[in-house]
């Protein structure tokens, strides 16, 4: 499941749920609030977060990735509004029977997950300026790494 | 009421977030316009409120579903324009 929070991520909760008997790989994700973006010292971040799409458009990722990855069990929080410095924005948590599906997993939902959610994040500099990120970057980059999702793996150990 | 999806004057309420809300000042408002797609109600929009985002770069939904810019847009519809997202 997806939760989008105004609170702190409650990281060793969320592993807990994922411990499961036929697991044999866990692999998490953490996104967190850094200091410092294109050369502009950074704050803090807003987000602004559109809940009732985001919690559709998230559960249709995760469902797509437990198509692609069989016997996975997923979980994701974002979070809303003001966060400070080293803060955790964002949290992926997988479980798998293995680690190769475990970590392609975690790859695959957090990609489509920066590119997909209406969420929007609003960076505070120290110069007293703000601005909202685009994050064109992170589009040809989600892009590029759904190319290379196109096929499951056919390997695992 | 005319059924036409083209040419008919339609009522349609536009919620703006993010980029878009503090463009327009408001975070939604009812426009009434010859609109057919959602691409009419994107277009209008920006020229109303100076945006430049291509669409290509945004995401719309209508009704609180993901809509494509090509979505035919009917009366009494919501259009959710969205800016560039940045999760994560």
């Amino acid at each position: 499941m997806i939760t989008i929070t105004p609170e702190a991520i409650d990281t060793g909760s969320l592993r807990e749920s994922l411990v499961d008997p036929g697991a044999g790989g866990y692999a998490a994700f953490e996104g967190w609030v850094r200091n410092e973006n294109e050369g502009h010292a950074v704050l803090r971040l807003e987000y602004e977060v559109y809940e009732p799409l985001a919690i559709a458009e998230g559960e249709r990722i995760l469902a797509e990735a437990r198509e692609r990855y069989p016997h996975l069990k997923a979980c994701c929080v974002h979070r809303s509004g003001l966060l400070e410095i080293g803060e955790c924005a964002v949290w992926v948590g997988v479980a798998a029977p293995h680690r190769d599906e475990a970590f392609r997993a975690c790859r695959y939902i957090i990609d489509e997950l920066k590119v997909r959610l209406p969420i929007w994040k609003k960076e505070h500099y120290a110069s007293g300026d703000s601005g909202w990120v685009n994050c064109e970057r992170c589009k040809a980059h989600g892009e590029r790494e759904a190319a290379s999702h196109a096929r499951p793996a056919v390997t695992a150990t | 009421m005319s059924t036409s999806m083209s040419t008919s004057t339609k009522t349609i309420t536009v919620r703006y977030f993010a980029m878009f809300r503090e463009r327009a000042g408001v975070d939604q408002e009812t426009i009434s316009a010859d609109v057919a797609t959602a691409e009419d109600v994107f277009r209008l929009t920006r020229d109303r409120h100076g945006s430049k985002e291509p669409t290509g770069h945004c995401k719309v939904a209508i009704n609180d579903e993901m809509a494509d810019w090509s979505a035919t847009v009917r009366d009494g519809d919501t259009v959710l324009l969205f800016p560039p997202v940045a999760g994560g």
